[in-house]
């Protein structure tokens, strides 16, 4: 069950990866290729995108913090000096009905005096008046006429005379300026309590909110917990309007939101609660401008993951494409090799039947060949034989016969080549010169001028004489193919190093192409259309590597080619 | 008649005396073994100044008989019968101190050629030792 399950788990991730070993060459190459780079590309760009991501998102919670920092200080700030304001305010009033008793304040004349030296000390106030318990006014100093006004119904009077100290939203007065009241309550006189109330402006919030310095985009303001504007918004509304932002009213401190303003735009909100009043001061300021910086690292983190994947991706690509070639290339030479045992397996025992076929059959041969020798010696001996030609002819005829299997024998002999090594001392001029007997007749025929550059003192080296003669005879009847009649074969034969001897053929005829020169010592490549194995130099190969030396080979077109061998002095271990 | 004596080894027995009718035709005296304890007893009644050896023989192989030849009677010159295609194969019983080789099946011609050459050489061997 969990095997299974296990089963299907892999079949849905990684079974597409899956290629059967069976597939044809082409489809398989493909398909390891594609699994490849998809790995290639999954392990490298995960990692990559997931790395970008969280380095993202920790440089913006860094940066966070650090924009919310100072705009909650400023806020803070801004409310301490606000708050302080009106405590200073409320503390000239709380003076002034300690420092003077209901009669006097009761008196015109002293309270005019007052209203003017707060004025001319502290400033804003606007007007001054004294009511008693009763909620009538009974003195004011100030622009409208408001003795005698009854405040007994209002609401603001009934908490002064339950808290003490009155401090009201900001209104609009008989002037149409925004202002505020502060009323405190001044025990005994006046048959009771009696109540101070001083109206002073609101230009001062004004000033203190400019002295912010925000910048053109940010808003500062104050609202009251019901929502309504204090002082004028850049941009959510005049004074005493609703301001059309959602701001939770209730609230301690100062707190941050993020906030998508009605505009659409997204916006930090930092909301100061005043200590005791209910004022709110909110500063607005759009993130766009504060996360700039966060803005152009994440187009730069963009940027340099866009450009990554593209790297990574014509790597992957190219590195790939660069090893399943070389797997491929492996492959097929792996399989040339293969072949290439068989083929040598299959003709040395094709050789090893024909050689004792072959045998077999010289012995049969040799007696069909001496009694025949015999009668035409005795049919020629005879003075007086009947039909004495016929019969010299007929085993004339028979003798040629003979003649006919012998050669097709001792050829089949001669195909059956040893494959063993077997390692004497031996001078490699000797058996060059050897080799050639075999050849000169043709160079002869065709006028082919042989070059003997033979190093005199050269040692004599322990290898096998027959392959080297093999080795020869193959690299020479190529040249032989390769010259026109009448041309040119160099062997040269030198000392090359302690362990090695050098020889080189070289011809001057028609020379190889560089793809020809690629593949010649592949079996089954020939250029003699018709009549080439393209066994000679595979074979050739075959033994140089075995008796520890190698070949090399230089060949121009229309100038010649040149064959070097270096063979060691001494079989090298394998 | 030629002046020297040839043992013809080989153990094709219709080959072998063939060839020796055919050469006592031609003048040379030859005898005939078909095995190599023949051979061997022959190379001492006999003591012919030529051995044609066949190689491949059951029994006393070419190669054997061929060593002992050359110990105990060094001047007898010996043609190698060889059924092998190969150069090699003929330069290295040569190395053993054969006189030299012909290949099956042989020219008759060619053989006796070889063989006064051989006898020369015997001449002159002896000679050399006396």
């Amino acid at each position: 069950m969990l095997e299974e399950i296990k089963n299907k788990l892999y079949k849905f991730t990684f079974g597409f990866l899956d290629f059967p070993e069976e597939l044809a060459p082409p489809t398989r190459y493909r398909l390891m290729r594609r699994n490849m780079i998809i790995l290639g590309l999954l392990g490298t760009i995960l990692p990559l995108l997931l790395m970008a991501l969280i380095n993202q998102h920790q440089y913006k919670q860094a940066l966070r913090k650090e924009v919310i920092k100072p705009i909650r200080a400023l806020a803070n700030k801004t409310k301490h000096s606000l708050e302080l304001f009106l405590a200073e305010r409320v503390s000239t009033v709380k003076f002034i009905t300690s420092a003077y008793n209901a009669e006097e304040l009761a008196d015109m004349e002293t309270l005019n005096h007052i209203f003017k030296t707060l004025n001319r000390e502290i400033g804003g106030f606007i007007d001054i008046g004294l009511i008693n318990a009763k909620g009538v006014q009974i003195s004011y100093t100030g622009p409208y006429s408001l003795s005698g006004k009854d405040y007994s119904k209002q609401e603001w009077f009934h908490e002064v005379k339950v808290k003490g100290v009155y401090v009201s939203d900001v209104f609009l007065g008989y002037r149409k300026f925004p202002h505020i009241a502060i009323a405190v309550k001044k025990e005994g006189g006046c048959g009771g309590n009696c109540f101070l109330r001083v109206t002073i402006s609101t230009d001062i919030f004004k000033n203190i909110i400019a002295s912010m310095e925000l910048d053109p985009e940010s808003d500062a303001f104050i609202i009251n917990r019901k929502g309504t504007l204090q002082t004028d918004s850049k941009f959510h509304g005049k004074v005493l309007e609703k301001c059309s932002l959602k701001i939770s009213t209730y609230g301690f401190g100062t707190n941050i939101q993020e906030y998508k303003d009605p505009n659409g735009e997204d916006v930090f909100i930092a909301c100061s609660y005043f200590k005791n009043l209910d004022y709110i001061l909110v500063v607005v300021q759009p993130k766009s401008r504060l996360l700039r910086a966060w803005y152009t690292f994440k187009s730069e983190i963009f940027f340099i993951f866009v450009i990554s994947v593209l790297a990574i991706s014509v790597g992957t690509f190219k590195f790939t494409d660069i090893l399943v070639k070389h797997i491929q290339e492996s492959d097929e030479k792996r399989e040339i090799a293969f072949r290439e045992m068989q083929h040598t397996q299959k003709l040395s025992s094709i050789g090893r039947l024909a050689a004792g076929v072959a045998h077999e059959i010289n012995n049969p041969l040799a007696i069909i060949s001496e009694k025949a020798g015999l009668m035409k010696d005795l049919i020629e001996n005879a003075p007086d034989f009947p039909k004495k030609e016929k019969f010299t002819a007929l085993i004339s005829s028979i003798l040629q016969s003979v003649d006919r299997c012998s050669k097709i024998t001792h050829r089949l002999l001669g195909f059956a080549r040893r494959l063993d090594i077997e390692i004497e001392p031996l001078d490699v001029n000797e058996v060059i010169k050897e080799t050639l007997g075999f050849l000169e007749k043709e160079a002869l025929y065709r006028n082919i001028r042989l070059e003997l550059h033979l190093a005199k003192d050269l040692p004599r080296i322990a290898s096998d004489r027959g392959q080297l003669q093999q080795v020869f005879l193959n690299i020479l009847n190529n040249a032989f193919a390769a010259v026109e009649d009448g041309g040119e074969i160099t062997i040269t034969t030198w000392d090359e190093d302690l362990d090695t001897i050098g020889v080189s053929i070289q011809d001057n005829g028609v020379g190889m192409s560089e793809e020809t020169l690629r593949h010649i010592f592949e079996p089954f490549f020939t250029t003699k259309k018709g009549y080439g194995t393209g066994l000679g130099l595979p074979i050739t190969y075959g033994i140089i590597k075995k008796l520890g030396g190698d070949i090399k080979v230089r060949s121009k077109i229309g100038k010649g080619s040149t064959f070097t061998i270096y063979i060691p002095k001494k079989p090298r271990k394998e | 008649m030629e002046d020297f004596k040839v043992l013809l080894v080989d153990d094709e027995v219709e080959f072998v005396t063939t060839l020796a009718e055919r050469l006592q035709l031609r003048g040379i005296n030859s005898i005939v073994a078909t095995d190599g304890e023949e051979a061997l007893r022959k190379l001492y009644s006999e003591k012919p100044e030529i051995v044609v050896l066949d190689l491949l023989m059951p029994g006393i192989g070419g190669l054997e008989i061929l060593r002992r030849i050359k110990q105990e009677r060094p001047e007898t010159q010996v043609i190698l019968l060889t059924g092998k295609g190969s150069v090699g194969e003929g330069i290295e019983s040569m190395q053993m101190g054969a006189f030299d080789y012909i290949m099956k099946p042989i020219n008759i011609d060619d053989l006796i050629d070889k063989m006064k050459a051989a006898a020369k050489a015997s001449c002159s061997t002896e000679k050399r030792n006396k």
